[in-house]
């Protein structure tokens, strides 16, 4: 419990560095993000949706609840 | 004492008509559920679902808070649209120019998982289904997303059964905390803002939650317009005097299994322990509205909002805080009313998730839709040298949430399951076996010819002679398996259960 509270107390100072190492893409992070999923996204390039800009550019719905 | 939290979910699904001039969404989905209920009648053993929606004791209009405001808008039934009720206790229908599945009452949030599941499943056949019966190069595609990116959303709602006696401004009051902040695990992702003009953060280039942009009011009973963060819709589909339903919209429809886990098994918690009496005001939101964009505009998760005694805290913090509090309230009440084994996973995963979040968000991909969702706009961004204001960004967006199986992005993610195949085949079926749903899934697979109309809290039997009977659920923790098994396996007709039932 304390330490979780020591822990909590300085969450957003850490939090602050992340965001500003988020910005460049060539982050350690990001390299270990394309390795990660390198694979999936072979997949993900042929599952596609052929013409997907115009289908997301003429997706409407009407509202609902 | 806390009561039973039973509970279920309703998706409405975003639906298109392709190949065609002009996509007409109240005919698509028509479209949809009778061509899944037609093919049912073909291949299964028995009957098939096309049963009647009762619509007797439907009271949208009812208000929570006692009487509505005069400019209150009441949202009205539409009695004339196609209604399924289906064997495994759920409802599948077009609401709103949207499918909707509404889930059987489930006793947990385990069991909410697997029919939400089984829900998936059921729009897949039935686009498959629909696929056949429609000239080629046509086809019906469905979403389980909550907006279309241009300013349009629907709903994905839950229910919780709780007890009439509790205030219900003591419900709003927690239950805005939790809707406010819970948003960092249940959030599906956003690629943009939907909410310009009404103040702030106009240049969101991803947020959390799909929905958190269409909240403009605290409490409400509208859910079309003027969305309220907690809906004060009074209508229990249970014993009025003893219950009330609340109707929860300010929820994103998930599909990372954790999520929806997470989603319903921890509002479980927070309002049992409302019933318990163990929340104070502590933790109170000085600005609902604002919050609830401000938390979901962040995906730094380092934005603070205000509680009502000046205290600034991130959602996070207030959701540790909301953690501690639960573990706290289980150790000293036990979680009977949540289901002990369930609610135990629940404190755990609610723990492994607030602190993935906190040193490491992208370790909770598995778990996490927008988690797992920006993470694919990252590696895919990276991949083709592009960067996140690509118009493609958006479609890859969309498509994490396209239910059919071949274009699903969300289904090769690897998201983590924590139910089983076979539960959620079972489930598309089979009722639940511990909640009223038991009793009308049963009765609609072994007696449909026979039943006139449906409702969640009865059910109406013509046994061949006049007058047409109607069966009362209003309970709904009974019309179980082990109250109701037996007698079910034992009548061989509808007339000899409804004698049975009343004597």
């Amino acid at each position: 419990m304390a330490e979780r509270e020591q822990k909590r107390r300085t969450a957003p100072e850490r939090k602050t560095d992340e965001v500003a190492e988020e910005a460049p893409q060539t982050s350690e992070r990001g390299e270990e993000i394309k390795a990660d999923i390198d694979d999936l996204l072979d997949e993900i390039d042929d599952v596609l949706e052929t013409n997907a800009e115009d289908f997301v550019r003429s997706y409407v719905q009407k509202g609902g609840q | 004492m806390a009561i039973t939290k039973i509970c279920g979910i309703e998706t409405e699904y975003g639906i298109v008509h392709r190949g065609v001039a002009e996509s007409n969404p109240v005919s698509a989905s028509s479209l949809l559920i009778n061509a899944y209920v037609s093919e049912l009648a073909v291949t299964a053993a028995a009957s098939s679902p096309s049963v009647g929606w009762d619509f007797e004791d439907e009271s949208p209009g009812r208000d929570a808070r006692g009487s509505a405001p005069a400019d209150a808008a009441p949202p009205e039934v539409e009695t004339h649209l196609v209604n399924a009720v289906l064997t495994n206790g759920a409802r599948f229908y077009v609401d709103h120019a949207h499918p909707e599945i509404s889930s059987p009452e489930c006793a947990d949030a385990r069991s909410v998982v697997i029919f939400d599941r089984a829900a998936e499943v059921i729009i897949g056949r039935a686009m498959a289904a629909a696929g056949r019966m429609l000239p080629s190069g046509q086809e019906l595609v469905v979403h389980k997303n909550n907006s279309d990116g241009k300013g349009n959303s629907y709903g994905c709602h839950e229910n919780y059964l709780m007890d009439r006696a509790v205030p219900f401004g003591r419900i709003v009051t927690a239950a805005t905390t939790h809707f406010v902040t819970r948003q960092i695990f249940t959030g599906a992702g956003k690629v943009g803002v939907e909410a310009s003009g009404q103040g702030g953060d106009d240049d969101v280039t991803y947020q959390l939650s799909q929905r958190a942009d269409f909240f403009e009011a605290e409490v409400g009973l509208e859910t079309t317009l003027k969305r309220p963060i907690v809906n004060t819709r009074d209508e229990p589909h249970a014993d009025a005097q003893r219950y009330r339903r609340l109707h929860v919209i300010a929820g994103d429809a998930n599909l990372a299994e954790v999520a929806t886990f997470l989603k319903v098994g921890t509002t479980a918690i927070i309002l049992a322990m409302v019933e318990d009496e163990v929340l104070d005001r502590t933790l109170a939101i000085r600005n609902p509205v604002a919050a609830i964009r401000a938390v979901s505009h962040d995906p730094g998760l380092a934005r603070t909002i205000e509680t009502v005694d000046g205290v600034a805290m991130t959602a996070l913090e207030v959701q540790f805080e909301l953690l501690d509090r639960a573990k706290k309230w289980a150790e000293d009440r036990g979680m009977e009313s949540v289901g002990p084994d369930v609610g135990a996973e629940v404190l755990r995963r609610w723990e492994q998730v607030l602190t993935g979040l906190e040193t490491d968000p992208d370790s909770v991909a598995g778990q996490v839709d927008w988690v797992a969702k920006r993470r694919l706009i990252d590696g895919w961004t990276e991949r083709h040298d592009t960067s996140w204001s690509d118009h493609r960004v958006a479609a890859l967006a969309l498509q994490y949430h396209d239910l059919r199986p071949e274009r699903s992005l969300a289904g090769r993610l690897g998201l983590e399951r924590i139910t089983t195949d076979a539960e959620v085949a079972r489930g598309v079926t089979e009722p639940p076996t511990d909640t009223r749903a038991y009793f009308r899934g049963r009765c609609l697979a072994k007696f449909a010819s026979s039943i006139v109309a449906a409702n969640w809290d009865s059910l109406v039997f013509d046994v061949g002679s006049e007058p047409l009977r109607r069966v009362p659920m209003m309970e709904p923790s009974r019309g179980t398996e082990a109250h109701v098994g037996r007698l079910l396996d034992e009548c061989s007709t509808p007339a000899e259960l409804v004698a049975r039932l009343s004597s």
